[in-house]
């Protein structure tokens, strides 16, 4: 059996692979510690795939944090490990969009899966989860019904700012002139398809092609990125949100 | 050592924000140089350089011009130094690489600005740098906007002097620079009291010439796989091009190469032959700037070159002609030289995106690393035509956009690794 660990910025998962198969995994808020939230991640996958610790023979980690492991048996970005957990599910994939905490990226893979080509956002939250996450406390909305609730809007705001500093200052000054929430969200998510779009359209986009990282359960920012770029996400079967650990185990299987 | 603060005071160098630069550039040279494995002893002489850092050299030029000689500083490959060195002067590059200097700069710039500005700004107006202080004047250029503009702020703490370089290549431009060139000379002589002779002139164009090629051989070393030395090294040999004695520098580079090339004859390297080898493209990196270099380089990969103003810039274009004999034609000889540099603020740069090319092969490199210093205008606009360029050869290319600032390094590194997964 194998684990991938992938140590977001704001959450860790893992997953544990067994005959090629996923046997269990698990998703951890990792902000204040990462290494702990590892090790609980990887603990409580453990126990969803109903095996034991001495069971994993290889752990690859994967992520911002992936370095702060003493017990991973290799490092790898999760660059790679995104392309090869969206690879496995459909190998007919040939860009995978993702969106963390942290970061955005678009990754371009060749007809074997191999990572041939990536782009990355800069030093900057602009167009990743943190993002959204600060936006739904400005609008004191849930982060997980942010979706949900901009596809109630059929106006949605707009918003200049691409910063994340000054998008709040707008979402504040917007609130003060009466605009409706879901508008305002669904011009955040509008926002947040410009940026993460432009750096795809940027990069050249092949299809077929998946949404992977935890941004890409918010509905509303998936709409508008398909809209934006007039292409449609492959479906996938796993939540997205774990395709990053789910690349770091196969990674690990093939060691 | 007490002379060496009494020299700082003297300057009216800020002794307590001195100490500090220097502890924290001291464990960043330690961290990034002392730990490589299997160095060239050559080296030692440069990490001598870098550990009397803000002692030996200024001391020396301090010296020069209390027998009458000038300082002169200068912040870019444009400016002739074979000039400055006929008026007995000494040519030196001045500090602006590090973001230890920025809050001395950013009541007065705005902060979305290169940040090769803004610290060359802060270390003159904090009074942080006995380079600055040992200068009679600085020479700016217009190689770009916020150049340009900040000589203007400069010339209130330090008279300061403008060479225009033009923005194209065509005829009536090259008149123009031989004006700016000879214009110069004038400036020299004036400042100087020297009258320039084509004795003097010729012997300096040869010795200068001689840094050039010293570095060029360094260069062409590095084209073996597995490299003789790492890239680090090599950039601050580069790096130190700019400020230590040419005669001094030249005969220590010269005895690195050759202890290099012993290296070459045993197929020895600093890293395993299978280590992918990378060319870094773009601006120039300033001492202590070598952040790129040291992620490349923890990261398994080696720099194999840097086609930056920092590297290839320096030297590749053909030294200044040495045949002419009189004053006329050596100005001349200077400004085609000079004028031939390949940077960013000209256009079209198509020379430039050539040469990246042959460099990507001459070096063989696994990839090309674009590197582009944060507002940096003219080179993050040009990225896009080295693009298409690259990608028509079938060239790995990774852009990165960067400060002098470490908070972005966890960053950086997640995608200079995921660039050598891709290229491996």
């Amino acid at each position: 059996m194998f684990a991938g660990i992938d140590v977001g910025s704001l959450v860790t998962k893992v997953v544990v692979l067994k005959n090629g198969e996923i046997a269990g995994c698990s998703i951890v808020s990792s902000r204040t510690n990462p290494k702990k939230a590892g090790e609980q991640a990887l603990e409580k996958a453990i126990t969803n795939a109903n095996c034991k610790r001495e069971d994993i023979k290889c752990i690859v980690a994967t992520g911002y944090g992936r370095n702060s492991f003493s017990f991973a048996d290799k490092t790898v970005t999760e660059l790679t490990c995104h392309a090869t957990g969206a690879y496995y599910l459909n190998p007919n994939i040939r860009t995978v969009i993702d969106i963390g905490g942290q970061d955005s990226k678009v990754i371009k893979l060749d007809e074997s899966g191999k990572m041939s080509d990536f782009a990355m956002n800069d030093k900057c939250a602009a167009g990743t989860g943190r993002f959204l996450e600060v936006m739904a406390q400005a609008l004191e909305v849930g982060l997980d019904s942010m979706g949900e609730f901009s596809l109630k809007s059929d106006k949605p705001c707009s918003l200049s700012s691409i910063c994340t500093v000054f998008a709040e200052t707008e979402v504040i000054s917007l609130i003060a002139s009466g605009a409706k929430k879901k508008d305002i969200v669904a011009g955040l998510h509008m926002s947040i398809a410009r940026r993460v779009g432009s750096m795809a359209k940027g990069l050249g986009l092949q299809e077929e092609i998946a949404f992977t990282g935890g941004v890409a359960k918010n509905l509303g920012v998936r709409n508008a990125l398909e809209e934006f770029l007039s292409v449609k996400f492959v479906p996938i079967s796993e939540d997205p949100q774990i395709i990053g650990a789910l690349g770091a185990s196969l990674v690990a299987s093939k060691l | 050592m007490e002379g060496e603060r009494e020299m700082w005071k003297a300057q009216g160098i800020d002794l307590k924000r001195n100490d500090e630069f220097l502890e924290a550039a001291g464990k960043i040279y330690g961290d990034v140089y002392m730990k490589q494995p299997n160095r060239p002893k050559g080296m030692g002489f440069f990490d001598f350089v870098m550990s009397e850092v803000h002692s030996i050299r200024p001391k020396e030029m301090i010296d020069h011009r209390e027998k009458g000689g000038k300082v002169v500083g200068t912040f870019c490959v444009y400016v002739p130094d074979e000039i400055i060195f006929a008026a007995n002067g000494i040519g030196v590059g001045l500090c602006c690489g590090s973001d230890f200097s920025f809050v001395d700069a950013e009541d007065i710039l705005p902060t979305n600005l290169c940040p090769l500005i803004k610290s060359g700004m802060g270390f003159k107006k904090g009074m942080l740098s006995p380079y600055f202080e040992a200068c009679d004047f600085i020479v700016g250029e217009t190689t770009c906007d916020g150049k340009k503009k900040v000589w203007e702020i400069f010339d209130n703490y330090i008279p300061t002097y403008i060479m225009e370089v033009p923005q194209k290549k065509d005829p009536k431009q090259r008149e123009l620079w031989l004006k700016e060139v000879e214009l110069f000379k004038e400036k020299m002589e004036k400042e100087s009291g020297v009258t320039i002779t084509p004795e003097v002139l010729g012997e300096k164009i040869k010795l200068i010439n001689a840094r050039r090629k010293a570095i060029e051989r360094l260069y062409e070393l590095r084209k073996n796989s597995p490299s003789p030395i790492s890239g680090k090294d090599a950039l601050l040999v580069s790096q130190i091009a700019f400020y230590d004695d040419p005669v001094r520098f030249t005969t220590k580079v010269n005895e690195l190469c050759d202890e290099l090339e012993e290296r070459v004859k045993n197929g020895e390297g600093v890293v395993e032959p299978t280590a992918p080898r990378i060319l870094v493209s773009g601006c120039p990196m300033v001492i202590p700037n070598w952040k790129l270099h040291h992620i490349v380089e923890t990261s398994g990969a080696i720099v194999a070159c840097e086609e930056t103003c920092t590297g290839t810039r320096y030297f590749d274009t053909p030294c200044v002609d040495e045949t002419p004999t009189d004053i006329d034609g050596q100005l001349k000889a200077i400004a085609d030289r000079y004028l031939n540099i390949k940077c960013s603020c000209f256009t079209p740069n198509d020379d430039r995106i050539d040469q990246i090319i042959q460099f990507a092969r001459d070096y063989k490199a696994d990839g090309v690393i674009y590197y582009s210093l944060q507002f940096c205008l003219t080179y993050n606009v040009e990225y896009e035509k080295v693009k298409r360029a690259l990608n028509k050869e079938g060239i790995p290319l990774l852009k990165i956009e960067t400060d002098y600032s470490e908070e972005d390094t966890g960053q950086l590194k997640t995608r200079i690794e995921g660039f050598l997964e891709r290229i491996s």
